[in-house]
């Protein structure tokens, strides 16, 4: 068991690096394996061989790179907190975006800009990045409190409270965001719009930068409450009962889980679906074991997000498509065949 | 093994247990009767540490079972609680697995392989073990979430099992097969302590009855010395007579309304 999840997870890996590989060469300006590889030891210093345009070099360092990392960050964080998100709840349909987390965050993040003018003013550096996700990870972890409190009930998740009250902090989070977009100058409207939008446009080395401890620590940390999650799944008081401090689990979760999505929020804006479908898709093909579903979430969220973004800037190059169509388009099928699977489970 | 010293649990001016005091060794299985609402669920909480009594205190191998720890408290104690449902899927083999969590860190060392294996074998559901939990039967999901149990105290046979109302919901067979299951580990040293609805169950297979009402203790002893018409009375409100029954110490009960 213990050598079939590693090789899973080196499969993933192995999948995630190929699709990084590809990600980088494809574009507006072709670059060849060989020419990444010598334009990457020309800059690391390995090598003094320039085997390369300059213009490929310039694109690949300044706009590719960063890019692609922002995807693979942001994917990791998506995919690691919905497989956490979904635990912590212990039902499959808890989505970040579903359960008005994501909302949450994006109001918190339209917040920020449009009151706090001098932290806008260098969004442009890794301080402002580390300001807006610190605001939409608030954001985030509120909703979350607030939805967690009024959807569990004796232990239990009440599926129909769970959708609706998402449905309320949805709408409520989005008439506010909506309120601050009227009151908000042209420019903060600029910048608004962008974030609500949901793109890797934005990237760059801040941007990585700014968000990478906040994926990094739940991306890292919470494989680590794998094994307390899965007793959860059986309960409260059964975790209890195998010696889980539940309350405090459910903090650090929560915490770990919403740093990541408000994090992603705050650079990328709302993308949907990840974080429910490629837990899901784990539990599909491997197992339900959050040993594999959390680190697996990780790998394969990364590896769609990557995947989706190239497809989003090259399908009708030069004009770009936002991030989150494909995403949605990808994720409402699959979430339909979850909801459908899921109904004729129950009949039986 | 485990003693109660005048236990009282209160939520507001509501006493649900009231001054309660019993123990029960090793090797013992002591069997909890009472009506719905006499506290014996709130007792399985308290005794289980999930609710922290008002006044009072339980000992758990001479020491106060507030001092120990909870993954410590999880090596030498199991619980199978009533409600056992769960909504993400997981296999038979990875859920009694679960009950050996407590004993690793991250990945199963081979003696809790070995457990899982011999616990699933001696609960009976080792053609389960590939199946996925929530596609079973409730006789089938109760035995498996028994050998989860079992597994997590498996190698400490002077552990405590707690059981709250194992037999909920099954037919004859497998009511049968759990008390038997649950006695011949009793006879193996655990200190085994039953919620039961059932008197008869409860006087064919447990050394010790405790009997609550409002949580208040009617009586403990054997069921040779508790079980009289007075104390079923008390307990359960309902009128009862008592036959002797051909091979067993202790007489049948049966409600009174019916003639003979």
């Amino acid at each position: 068991m213990i050598k079939k999840t590693a090789a899973i997870l080196v499969l993933l890996g192995i999948l995630l690096a190929g699709i990084v590989i590809l990600s980088s060469c494809i574009g507006a300006v072709s670059i060849s394996v060989s020419e990444l590889l010598s334009i990457l030891a020309h800059a690391t210093g390995i090598s003094d061989q320039v085997n390369f345009k300059p213009q490929q070099a310039a694109v690949l360092l300044n706009i590719r790179m960063p890019r692609v990392m922002l995807g693979v960050l942001i994917g990791a964080g998506l995919g690691t907190s919905g497989a956490a998100i979904q635990g912590l709840f212990r039902n499959p349909l808890a989505e970040p975006g579903l359960i008005g987390i994501s909302s949450g965050a994006i109001l918190f993040t339209v917040l920020m800009i449009v009151m706090e003018v001098s932290v806008f003013k260098m969004l442009t550096t890794a301080i402002g990045f580390y300001a807006l996700s610190a605001a939409s990870f608030v954001g985030a972890c509120l909703t979350t409190m607030i939805v967690y409190r009024i959807s569990i009930r004796n232990g239990k998740t009440e599926v129909t409270t769970l959708l609706l009250s998402g449905i309320a902090i949805n709408a409520l989070s989005g008439a506010l965001t909506g309120l601050l977009t009227y009151m908000a100058t042209d420019e903060q409207l600029r910048t608004i719009t962008f974030w609500s939008l949901g793109s890797l446009g934005g990237a760059s080395w801040e941007t990585v930068i700014g968000i990478l401890p906040f994926i990094l620590v739940p991306v890292i940390g919470l494989p680590f409450l794998a094994k307390s999650l899965n007793s959860l799944a059986l309960g409260d008081a059964q975790a209890l009962h195998m010696g889980v401090d539940v309350r405090k689990m459910k903090r650090i979760i929560i915490v770990l889980a919403t740093i990541a999505v408000g994090a992603s929020v705050a650079v990328a804006g709302l993308i949907g679906f990840i974080g429910l479908i490629i837990p899901h898709t784990m539990r599909m093909i491997f197992s339900s074991d959050n040993r594999l579903v959390i680190p697996g979430s990780a790998l394969l969220g990364a590896a769609l997000l990557t995947s989706s973004d190239l497809i989003a800037r090259t399908a009708f190059s030069p004009a770009e498509l936002p991030i989150g169509i494909l995403t949605a388009l990808i994720g409402t099928p699959v979430f339909l065949y979850i909801i459908i699977t899921e109904r004729n489970k129950n009949k039986l | 093994m485990i003693e109660v010293k005048k236990l009282t649990y209160q939520i507001g001016k509501k006493i649900l247990l009231n001054e309660l005091s019993f123990g029960a060794k090793a090797g013992e299985l002591l069997a909890i009767l009472g009506a719905n609402g006499a506290g014996k669920s709130t007792l399985m909480k308290l005794l289980c540490k999930e609710i922290h009594p008002t006044a009072g205190e339980i000992i758990l191998r001479r020491r106060n079972l507030t001092d120990y720890k909870l993954p410590e408290l999880a090596r030498i104690r199991a619980v199978l609680a009533q409600q056992n449902t769960i909504s993400i899927s997981f296999l038979v083999k990875e859920l009694v697995m679960m009950g050996r969590y407590p004993h690793f860190e991250q990945q199963p060392k081979a003696e809790d392989m070995e457990i899982v294996r011999l616990v699933m074998e001696q609960t009976g559901i080792m053609h389960l073990s590939a199946r996925d939990y929530n596609t079973l039967s409730g006789g089938e999901q109760q035995r498996v979430q028994l050998a989860r149990v079992l597994a997590q105290i498996y190698d400490c046979p002077d552990a405590c099992l707690f059981l709250d109302e194992p037999t909920n919901g099954l037919d004859l067979l497998y009511q049968q097969q759990i008390m038997e299951l649950a006695r011949s580990l009793a006879d193996r040293g655990y200190c085994v302590i039953c919620i039961l609805h059932d008197i008869n169950f409860a006087s064919r297979f447990a050394d010790q009855i405790l009997m609550l009402k409002e949580g208040r203790k009617v009586a403990i002893g054997t069921p040779l010395e508790v079980i009289s018409c007075e104390n079923i009375h008390e307990t359960f409100s309902v009128n009862v007579k008592l036959m002797p029954c051909e091979g067993y110490d202790c007489p049948l009960v049966i409600p009174a309304t019916i003639q003979t």
